[in-house]
Parts: structure tokens; sequence; C-alpha cells
């Protein structure tokens, strides 16, 4: 760690690292009272990633969490009773009980998109996001994450490939923790650096050091600058561990002795207090003013939490869709001229031009042979051309020699 | 009524006339896009080719390479990318080169997109389009009928058009939707079926069935390409003396059980076709139905046409053979009017 940022940057890491940790132990006790319905995930440890990462972020850019960053949530202003409420399955929760965990978002305000169990799902749809923020001209940045394990999937591939070819701005954070469930990440993936999947979609990469929240805020900050300034989607590897099992469930015996002792000596939230003490940016007494802040904090967050209702029964049958204008209040927001993107100033050449490729256009007109489907216009314009040049002048445009087909032709009468 | 400047697809001048059911897609894209700058187009090939089947020819002429986005083959990119345009405010058009591949983004779809707004309260109001069906020897992967698998998915809105006017009416209307709409086109009918359309703006509503010909004796409930084979095979069973009455659901999700139980209730004697294949086709959805709410009013079980319970083959007689005809229709119609 070195020292670059203001004192208020400092302590906003360490604040949110703090409460990132705080949320979740009070989750541990509130899962140990049976008051969590479903399975609780940690990211102890890896408290760094998800504070260090989120903060780059300014309030108009949006991010999509996986389950473990819940300190991103926290940072782009997520309450912790949400994140509860969340995991209670409580009435008043984000998602009134319909989901738990960190799956749940808020378009208008924060930014933020639900992610979904499936992963990797998230990175196309960030690189939608990315795509339309620029088409509106609003200069934002999309950033999700990725784990170890989520970066061999399918859609890792299709997204980050699809957001290189756009040069969208957005910004993927591949966390890698060294364990998906239960298998390491040696049998996940035959490569030292996962960053070194950014190769090939010919895009940029960094390695950072997961447990340095400093580090990780500076490479993101430089990533998210980048993007922002058009130059297309960045991949950064934070490399950490999870201390934890994949859930609570999972005592996660498979993790090497040696392996989890390394870590747990490294980390994040001790080797930033270190960092902090020694240049002097944080004494014992603020220390326990912010502990003290967020004490106070959670024990009102949880208490909401406990106090709201379990939704009622029927609420199941409800808001599959969207019905009538007042669910759909998302309206583009543009931030550039609408004309530059309507006719006359959107119009174009319907030719492509690559370097060192030449350009090329598409084959046209009512005739155009098109794929399975019909072969009468191609064959109407063969036999269009067989016909002696003289009859055909060439500025007349081509007579449609396509027959009308009456409405009740079947397959037997066309065929 | 939106203007033209020559490119692309010409409204003013198509109204009015004879328009193939694919130029009433083309129309249906071109008029939203010309009527809302939320409306982008994204696919393989829609830009500067202009679609395997050239229903977006001209479109990236007049509205640019912002709104008509050529796309890697990535399909699940393609819908996940779109929902996140969505829930920007965009209105974004997909199209799958074939309908077919629309499986290989069956997560984005089902479990992503669909989900949304249920969970999360996040509306995707994105369209994804393309050729589906078969008759065309389009073979094994050219020729589905998935609509089957989204129909069972809550969510989503289901749309198979079988005319130029409802294709351009319920394109426009899925593009206006709030919710995300998959919208299936028959492509054995795009360049056989013409239609007039009329001049300037209009949709039709989604999850509305249409009778397109009426009857007393039985009642036969198609769509897309089949419907058209239905009418046919009602004009056969005329001359023998039964009258069927045809409906065309046009939209499978809402399925319009209205419209369905007010022609059972009339003709008692219900037929289903589909050229999707037989089982857990919409016919046994509807079945259920009927069974449910106007056990009491059916004279005779319901009979189903469909497809058989294979992939499309690719040779035209094993295809023809796969197929639903006017003359299997003819026959099943037969049987269930003797009840």
């Amino acid at each position: 760690m070195k020292k670059e940022l203001t004192r208020q940057r400092y302590l906003d890491l360490y604040y949110f690292m703090r409460l990132n940790r705080a949320v979740e132990d009070m989750m541990v006790k509130l899962f140990r009272q049976n008051k969590i319905v479903g399975g609780l995930y940690s990211s102890l440890g890896q408290e760094a990633i998800s504070v260090g990462t989120a903060y780059a972020l300014e309030k108009k850019d949006w991010l999509a969490p996986m389950i473990r960053n819940i300190g991103a949530l926290l940072v782009k202003g997520v309450r912790p009773r949400d994140i509860f409420m969340q995991h209670m399955a409580k009435y008043d929760s984000p998602t009134k009980g319909k989901d738990g965990t960190s799956h749940f978002g808020d378009l208008d305000d924060l930014h933020i998109v639900s992610p979904i169990s499936m992963l990797g799902d998230l990175i196309p749809v960030m690189t939608g996001v990315a795509m339309a923020g620029r088409y509106l001209g609003q200069k934002i940045v999309a950033m999700t994450w990725i784990g170890d394990g989520g970066s061999s999937t399918g859609v890792f591939h299709e997204g980050l490939n699809f957001a290189a070819v756009q040069k969208a701005p957005f910004v993927l954070i591949l966390e890698n923790n060294l364990w998906a469930y239960s298998t390491p990440v040696r049998k996940q993936v035959p490569l030292e650096d996962l960053a070194d999947r950014a190769k090939a979609y010919g895009i940029d990469s960094y390695i950072v050091d997961g447990n340095d929240v400093v580090a990780v805020y500076s490479t993101a900050k430089e990533a998210v600058d980048r993007a922002r300034a058009g130059e297309g989607p960045i991949l950064i590897e934070a490399k950490s561990f999870r201390r934890m099992g994949h859930a609570q469930h999972d005592p996660a015996e498979y993790v090497p002795k040696e392996m989890r002792a390394y870590w747990e000596a490294r980390d994040p939230i001790a080797l930033y207090e270190r960092f902090l003490s020694s240049e002097k940016l944080l004494d014992a007494r603020s220390k326990q003013e912010i502990e003290e802040k967020i004490n106070t904090l959670l024990a009102k967050e949880r208490e909401f939490a406990e106090n709201s209702p379990m939704p009622p029964a029927e609420l199941a049958e409800t808001g599959v869709y969207c019905t009538g204008d007042d669910c759909h209040k998302i309206r583009a927001k543009w931030e550039r001229p609408i004309a530059e993107v309507t006719p006359p100033r959107s119009s174009v050449e319907p030719v492509w031009t690559v370097a060192g490729f030449g350009s090329g256009k598409g084959s046209g007109g009512a005739n155009a042979p098109i794929h399975f489907g019909d072969t009468q216009p191609a064959e109407a314009k063969r036999a269009e051309a067989r016909k002696p040049a003289v009859k055909a002048p060439a500025k007349v445009a081509p007579k449609k020699t396509v027959k009308a087909a009456p409405a009740s032709a079947s397959r037997k009468a066309r065929r | 009524m939106p203007k033209t400047n020559g490119a692309g697809p010409n409204s003013s001048a198509s109204n009015g006339s004879q328009v193939t059911f694919l130029e009433a897609i083309k129309q249906a894209m071109f008029e939203e896009m010309e009527r809302d700058p939320a409306v982008i187009l994204m696919g393989e090939d829609v830009g500067v080719y202009g679609g395997a089947f050239k229903t977006s020819e001209g479109l990236l002429e007049r509205f640019g390479w912002e709104r008509v986005i050529d796309t890697p083959i990535s399909e699940s990119a393609i819908i996940g990318a779109a929902c996140g345009m969505s829930y920007c405010g965009l209105r974004p058009i997909c199209e799958m080169q074939f309908i077919d591949f629309i499986v290989c983004a069956f997560n984005q779809i089902t479990n992503f997109v669909a989900k949304g707004h249920y969970l999360w309260n996040a509306p995707a109001p994105m369209v994804v389009r393309g050729p589906s069906g078969g008759g065309v020897h389009g073979g094994p992967f050219h020729s589905a009928n998935p609509e089957m698998y989204f129909v069972h998915t809550p969510g989503l809105k289901v749309i198979y058009p079988s005319t130029p006017y409802d294709a351009k009416g319920l394109l426009k209307a899925a593009v206006r939707d709030n919710n995300p709409v998959l919208f299936f086109e028959h492509k054995f009918l795009y360049r056989r079926i013409k239609g007039e359309l009329p001049a300037g703006d209009y949709t039709v509503p989604i999850g509305k069935a249409v009778v397109r010909r009426e009857g007393k004796h039985l009642t036969i409930l198609s769509y897309a390409a089949m419907m058209h084979t239905s009418l046919e095979a009602a004009a056969a069973l005329e001359k023998e003396g039964i009258e069927a009455e045809v409906i065309d659901l046009r939209t499978l999700l809402p399925l319009d059980e209205e419209t369905i139980l007010n022609s059972v209730k009339k003709t008692n004697k219900c037929l289903v076709v589909h050229e999707d294949t037989k089982t857990g086709g919409i016919a046994g959805e509807i079945a259920a139905i009927l069974f449910e709410k106007a056990f009491d009013d059916l004279d005779g079980p319901l009979m189903r046409v469909t497809s058989l319970d294979t992939p499309v083959p690719y040779a035209p007689t094993l295809e023809e053979y796969f197929l639903p005809n006017a003359k299997k229709i003819f026959s099943t119609a037969k049987e269930l009017a003797r009840y």
C-alpha cells in the first residue's frame, strides 16, 4: 500500500470494509437464530475487493453484484436493513420476500442490477447497460463481478467478447478466491493468472492483490477512468481467498490448513488498519468512533428488519407482468441531442469498412435471395435476367414479378 | 404517421396496397424506430446485409450504426445486452437469425429477462423476434417451433401471427409493451402471404385471438402457417356440409381463453391444429382449459392435428409426412364432426 489518496477516501474505504464485515457478522448471528430463511454466503476476507472496486464508481454509474459483493452494495448506497430483510425474506425488503440474498436492484436511483444465480449472465446484461449509457450520452461506466468459477461459463465469453467488440464502457472484476464451492481453481482453469483471459478478447487487464484495498481501489479507479474515456472494457483480476465455505452449511474441510492460515494472516481489514496507523490516518479514538457509529446504525437497522412482517401469501400471485403504465417508469434519459440518432443525421451508407480488410455492402432489393423460406423471388429474378436487355432499360426499376399469393395459400398448393 | 425519407421501406407508398408478411414486419420496425429513438435493433447480420431474410433491409441506412447493431454469433450476449439496455429506458428488438437459435439464450430469457419484474420490479421492455417454422426444407435446426418452451415461462409474452396485418400491428404492440415479448415469424409466410395494410399507425392488441371464419359445427383453433392450412381445410369441409369456425390464436401467452370458450360453447367441439410437435404443444393446454371451464359444453373429445413427436426432418418426403396438412385436418375434423 502506498499513500496517495485524501484522508477522507482512506477513511471511507475503512468505514465500508468495517461496515461490510459487521453486516455479515450480524447476519451470521441471525442465521444461527434461524432468522435467515435460506442460505448465507460470506465475503469474509474479500471485503477489500467489493469495497475498493465499487468505491471507484460515480453515483451515476451502474453496478451488478454477485452473491458475495455486499460491500459493493453498501458503497453504492444500499441500507443494511435492506440486506438483512432480503436474507430474512421480509415484506419490506426490496423484493418483498420474492427473492433473497443480494438478489435485488434499483434501476431508478442507485443504478443497481439484480444478479441471478446463474453465473456470468450479468456480463452481457451490464454490457447492454454500458452500451445504452453511451447511446444516451450519459458517460457512465457499468461494473460487475465474476468469480474464478464463473469465468468458465459460456456467457462469460459471449458477454466479454461482445463488450470488447463494442468497446463498451464496462469493467469486469474477476474475483479469484481460489475456490468454486469445493473445486480448487487449478481444476477449473489451467491458467496461473485468470487475467490472461483478457488477451482472448483483445482487451486490457490488471492483476491486483485483492486483500490490499488501496491497490484495489487505485486499480479500479484507473480502469473505470479508462473505460469512461472510451478505451473499451477492462478486466481486473483480484487475487484473494474465500475464508468461509461456499455458504454457511459448508465447513470447507477441503481447504488445506496452510492455505487458510496464510490468508487469515493477510486479513484485508487488519492489513489496512496497520497501514492507516503507520500513516497516522487512524488513531484509537477515531477507530472507536467508527465502530460505535457502525454498531449504532446496525442495531437500528436490525431492529427495523426484525420488526418487518413476512409477506402476505397472496403476494405470490402478483407482479409477473408489468401492467399499465405505472409499473414502468424508466425513461431514456438523453444527455445528447436526439437529432444525432434520428434521421437525417443518423442515416449512413450501408457499407462496412474494416482496416486492412477493405469494405463491402449488403445484397439488397425487393427480390434479393433470402435464406430458406422462398426461392420464388430468386427464380423470378433469374427469369427476368434471361429476358432480352432491350426490354428492360437500365433506369427503370425492375417489375415486381412475385405473384400475390391467395390468403389461404397452403403448403400443398404452393409446392 | 411516420415520415419516410426514401431510404428503407417506404411506408407511405406501401400502405393501402398489398404487402408481404415480411414487408409488414419491416414496416413495423421501421415505423417504431422512426417514432421512438429508444428503439434499436440488434442481431446477427441485421445491419449491412439487412438480415438473412432481409427483414431489416434499409434500417441501417436510415438509423445508423448505433441503432442497427451487427453482433457476434452470441445469442446470450444479444439477449443479455438487450435486457441491460431495457433497464436504461431503451426498447431493443433482438433478431434471432433463425428462431431455432433462441434456445442458445434460454437461460438469459427464462431466468434473467422473464423473472425480473416479478422478483425485483424490473420490467424488461424488449422484443425477441425471428423466423420460425418448417415447410421450407430448412432441416432440423432451421425449422423449429420452440414457442412452448417459452409459453411455460411466466413473465414472457409469446406472439405468433399469421397475416401481414397482424404481424405489423402485433410487432408494434410488442415494441410498446412494457414486458419482454417473443415474436415468432413463420418463414413460410414471409413472401407467400400478402395482405392489405391500412395507412397510418395501428397496433393489434396482444392477447386477443380472432375469428377468421365463422361456423357452428366445430371450432378449429390454430395459429401461424397452420391457420392458413386450417382455412383451406375449412373450405373443403364446407363442401361436405360441415361449418367449421376457425380461430387464429395470434398470441399464445397470454392465451385468449374468452374467445376460445365462447366459440366452443357455441360449436361444442374443438380441434386444435399446430405445427409444433404434439407432446407439450398448446393443444394440451387448451384441452385442460376446456375440461376445467367448458366440460359440460363438449360433445366430443378435443382432437389435435400436429407435427409428429420427432425433430423436423430434412428430406421433402419426410418433412411432408411430419407436418400437418389440410388433408389431415379435413379428415380429423370429419371424425370429430361425427360425435
